[in-house]
């Protein structure tokens, strides 16, 4: 402040012609340098003040409990605005439209996109586009319309307007801002769905808020007699163009990001630069080629975060991520401080009652019925409707912010006589929907009992009956044979692993890019970093953890503690800790988690069907979905008794098996597709469950996989050993005899088992196949002398299959 | 619509299905194509070898025991009335749904006091089958157990898979008998965001 006193003499005296020339007596020692720097300095210094403000009213968190951060932070504005103009007599500093759209608002579109949940948006695209656009365009029609209805009416009195500034006006003030609903939705937490509807209409709208602007603003200039409906028309046209251009500016950016992400390794240290630097710059060229540049800059984040979080070493993603929250933040902080300051100021104010009055109210009514009209319309095709809670929560956030101040300001004053009027609208209803609906959000999200964002699992039953519900749907659209969002979901997952990874993600990253290996890696370093503190909390480093951590000892009982918690009798787990203490419980706890996170198979749609050529190590997916497998051949097994299934009952199968093993393997290896056989089988649908689906995908896969006369995979017996006490045997599971089998329905299988041993061990896990000897699972019943032989045999280890040892 | 016209005509009772399961006339037809493709054999039933040869199925951990949900006990074969019937279970929430005589006895008498949608509802009614394969209304530890071993991997030992069902028992289990009720099921599963989960878009 003392700086600003002090500024406003030598800005006078500027005027008054004191330039920098002067005759020097004498060496100064010391010179003020006011008048060169001080518009860095002030630019500086104003980020300063803003992000004081935010420490100021932390000071006091039951004020940041009700009113939102945006709202305190615009009183302060007002604070400050009155203190300048106070000392100045005029406003010498406002948020003009030139600084917002071009060095505050980029920071937070990119911010947005990158952080996106791209699986949310884009799942719910479709629902997003109809509220972006036809939403805005109601908006703008029908508060343009409104208003002008009311000024031929008369309710406002003598100003000088006309439909087509109406429309515009409308138009610029019917965009929801993106900036005021992270802003406020960010302390409400609601559930994610009706969160990504708001948020994403509210950057997507944009497209349509700039044609909107530029044609009713071209519209004005033309006059109204021009019009007619080739610029109508042109108008239309001018929307796709700038909508879809802008997105395709966004999404050639992020195809460059990410291909220089693909080449940095060796520049890590800049390497988060370039994001910034490309994003921004994906911004700028959009806006130069007048087409949407928030559109632009959000597509640019959407698609390029999974490959640039991939591409970069964790320590520059970390940096992205904080660096951009920064920008992203600083950005909004100073926005709302200086709406608030460019509001004390005299000039601009102009009063009119009855426009500002019925402004804010067709905004919040038409705002309403939009919603409710545009969702009864959706309602019909999503597979989730949208409850009438949830929409009105989705109207209620219609908030408008900084963009329509920014563009209200870019009004030239020459064609819009009432700009005064409407900058002052403007301001008011920002102040409005941030301040008013931003501190009554919370209550009402509150009273209202909206659905709130999903809490982590808390409970393994939870969490396993979760997962039981993907695995059923799952099937459940399997025999049903149609796949609907999957589907597409399925094909682009396909495409992308195909084509995009290999373009753009280097070859390391495609490899363990990879949801269960991150969240196995996250887990481990979450263990070992919970493991070190609880050592030294003890004052103890003496334990040692030195491998995976889901092998955890098992081998100690809990005490009495613990006995209402946990029987007594069975065995729990324990970590290996020096003594049990009653964090034992929580460990315990998150070790079962832990176990559960890791080992769950994960529902199919989040597998990656990913083909590598040069990918050798079994990959955890494929493992866990040839695990599967097995599994369910063998329970197969036993109940299929059909010779059309060809599948013969384990007792014939060993009089085979000796014989034919060294020829099976010579089978085996002529079968140059077959572990592709289950990215294949994926790719197959519906209406031909038969083996039509296989193309032979580029049989270079590695056979060295196979040596000797084993079909032993060296990666996966390593895995059986350290399961396993036994031996690893050279076994070839029982249904591997028939080849020349009714093919169609069982060769995949067939060629996938060939690749697997499976140790007969494992089969004792099985055998508890039917608790009761009234199943009524119908293969069982269907069965049964067989099944009991084939169980009763499976646990003394007598089956045929150790006859080959 | 000729195609569709023909099609219908070809299955018995459709007016009456439509009218149960609440499938359009196009559906219908969709799923009998689907349900004569499985059916290689023609005989106009389907057998579980049959759900044998749609192999993405084989991928999946629980695909026998849902295969298993579509024969009634001491059924062999599932005739497209019965399939028809199973599969609307799944279809999204749809207010005129007439209720499905085929839940079994416990969960009927609490369908008025429901909180929950008709699907979600017949959605958890249908897990809870699976995981109760002898029927007796709980699960028992021994059930759930079982179910885990299906759905967790290879590499966990029996140790854990028996301490995570004990867990698991432990938190859902309100009465203490070390099984787990239809109603301690529902109640464990209130926070589980279901009807998000329908994405069996086609079977509206």
């Amino acid at each position: 402040m003392v700086l600003l006193a002090i500024s406003r003499p030598s800005l006078a005296s500027e005027a008054t012609g004191n330039g920098t020339e002067h005759t020097i007596t004498t060496l100064p020692i010391v010179i003020w340098k006011w008048e060169e720097i001080h518009f860095p300095y002030l630019v500086a210094l104003w980020v300063l003040v803003s992000w004081l403000c935010k420490l100021v009213f932390q000071l006091n968190p039951c004020l940041t409990r009700v009113i939102p951060e945006s709202g305190l932070l615009i009183c302060i504005g007002w604070v400050l605005g009155g203190i300048i103009y106070g000392a100045d007599k005029v406003q010498t500093f406002r948020l003009q439209p030139f600084t917002f759209f071009f060095y505050l608002l980029p920071q937070i579109v990119l911010d947005a996109g990158y952080s996106m949940p791209n699986k949310l948006f884009f799942g719910n695209l479709g629902a997003i586009l109809v509220y972006a656009v036809i939403g805005t365009c109601w908006n703008a029609a029908t508060l343009g319309l409104a208003l002008w209805g009311c000024w031929l009416g008369g309710a406002m009195g003598n100003i000088d307007t006309g439909l087509l500034q109406l429309l515009l006006f409308g138009s610029l003030i019917a965009a929801v801002d993106p900036v005021a609903v992270i802003a406020v939705f960010e302390e409400v937490h609601v559930n994610e769905v009706l969160y990504i509807l708001v948020f994403g209409e509210s950057l997507l709208n944009d497209g349509v808020t700039v044609v909107l602007f530029n044609v009713f603003d071209a519209f004005v200039s033309l006059g109204g007699a021009q019009i007619d409906a080739v610029e109508i028309i042109k108008g239309i046209i001018s929307f796709f163009v700038v909508a879809v251009g802008g997105s395709l500016v966004g999404v050639v950016f992020a195809l460059l990001i990410s291909l220089l992400t693909r080449c940095t390794k060796n520049i890590q240290i800049i390497e988060p630069g370039f994001i910034f630097v490309l994003g921004y710059l994906s911004y700028l060229t959009a806006e130069m080629l007048s087409l949407s540049a928030i559109l632009s800059c959000t597509f640019c984040g959407v698609c390029c975060q999974k490959y640039i979080n991939a591409n970069m070493d964790e320590r520059s993603v970390s940096t992205v991520r904080s660096t951009m929250k920064v920008f992203a933040n600083g950005s909004e902080t100073i926005i709302f401080v200086f709406l608030g300051i460019s509001a004390i100021d005299p000039s601009i104010w102009v009063w009119n009652t009855a426009f500002i009055l019925l402004t804010l109210l067709f905004i919040f009514v038409f705002r309403f019925i939009g919603v409710f009209l545009l969702t009864w319309i959706l309602n019909q095709y999503r597979l989730v409707p949208l409850d009438f809670i949830d929409q009105l929560v989705m109207g209620y956030g219609g908030l408008r912010g900084a963009v329509a101040y920014g563009l209200v300001l870019l009004l030239d004053e020459n064609k819009y006589k009432e700009k005064k009027l409407m900058i002052s609208t403007t301001l008011i209803v920002v102040y409005f929907t941030v301040m008013l609906q931003g501190i009554t959000m919370k209550p009402l999200v509150t009273w209202l009992k909206v659905k709130r964002a999903a809490v982590s699992e808390r409970t393994l039953a939870e969490k396993i009956q979760n997962r039981t519900f993907d695995h059923m749907l799952v099937a459940i659209e399997d025999i049903s044979g149609q796949i609907g969002d999957n589907y597409m979901r399925d094909k682009w997952n396909n495409f992308e692993e195909k084509w995009l990874y290999w373009l753009l993600m280097t070859p390391i990253a495609r490899k363990s890019c990879d949801p269960i290996f991150n969240i196995f890696h996250k887990l481990n370093i979450k263990d070992a970093t919970s493991y070190v503190k609880e050592g030294e909390r003890r004052g103890s480093l003496a334990f040692v953890r030195n491998e995976n951590k889901a092998d955890v000892d098992f081998n100690k009982k809990f005490g009495a503690d613990f006995s209402e918690m946990i029987r007594d009798s069975v065995p729990s787990v324990c970590l290996d800790m020096h003594e049990q203490d009653l964090k034992m419980r929580e460990s315990e706890d998150f070790d079962a988690h832990h176990l559960l996170q890791q080992h769950l198979y994960k529902g199919r749609k989040q597998h990656r069907h990913r083909y590598s050529r040069k990918q050798l190590e079994v990959n955890k997916d494929e493992h866990e979905v040839q695990e599967i497998f097995q599994r369910t051949m063998r329970s197969r097994l036993e109940s299929f008794k059909s010779a059309k299934m060809g599948v013969a009952p384990p007792k014939k199968i060993s009089k085979h098996l000796k014989k034919d093993q060294p020829q099976k393997v010579r089978e085996a290896c002529t079968f140059s597709s077959f572990p592709l056989v289950f990215i294949t089988i994926f790719l197959e649908f519906s209406e031909g469950d038969s083996a039509s689906g296989y193309e032979a995908a580029g049989g270079s896969f590695p056979m060295r996989a196979y040596r000797g006369a084993g079909i032993v995979n060296p990666a996966f017996m390593a895995e059986m050993d350290t399961m396993d006490p036994m031996p690893p045997m050279q076994q070839i599971p029982s249904w591997l005899a028939e080849t020349e089998v009714d093919s169609s329905n069982m060769v995949p299988s067939q060629r996938a088992q060939l690749r697997l041993p499976w140790t007969p061990s494992n089969l004792r896990r099985l055998a508890p196949l039917c608790l009761s000897t009234h199943s009524n699972d119908s293969f069982l019943l269907a069965d049964s002398p067989a099944t009991q032989e084939g169980i009763s045999d499976l646990p003394d280890k007598t089956n045929p299959l150790k006859q080959l040892t | 619509m000729g195609s569709t016209n023909s099609t219908l005509s070809k299955i018995p009772n459709v007016e009456e299905l439509m009218q149960e399961t609440g499938f359009t006339p196009a559906h219908i037809v969709r799923l009998y194509d689907r349900f004569e493709a499985l059916d290689k054999e023609k005989t106009g039933h389907l057998r579980p070898q049959d759900f044998g040869a749609i192999n993405r199925l084989a991928m999946n951990p629980i695909g026998d025991r849902i295969i298993g949900a579509f024969f009634s006990p001491g059924q062999e074969t599932v005739d497209f009335h019965s399939f028809v019937r199973i599969l609307a279970h799944f279809r999204p929430a749809d207010k005129k749904r007439p209720k499905d005589p085929s839940m079994p006895e416990p969960v009927n008498s609490r369908t008025s006091k429901l909180k929950y949608p008709p699907l979600v509802f017949s959605l958890i009614s249908v897990a809870f089958q699976l995981y109760d394969q002898d029927k007796d209304g709980k699960i028992s530890r021994a059930e759930l157990l079982q179910v885990l071993r299906s759905m967790l991997e290879m590499q966990v030992t029996e140790e854990q898979l028996e301490s995570i069902a004990d867990r698991t028992i432990q938190e859902a289990d309100l009465d203490k008998d070390d099984a787990i009720s239809f109603e301690e099921f529902r109640k464990s599963l209130e926070k589980v965001n279901i009807d998000h989960k329908m994405s069996i878009r086609f079977l509206r």
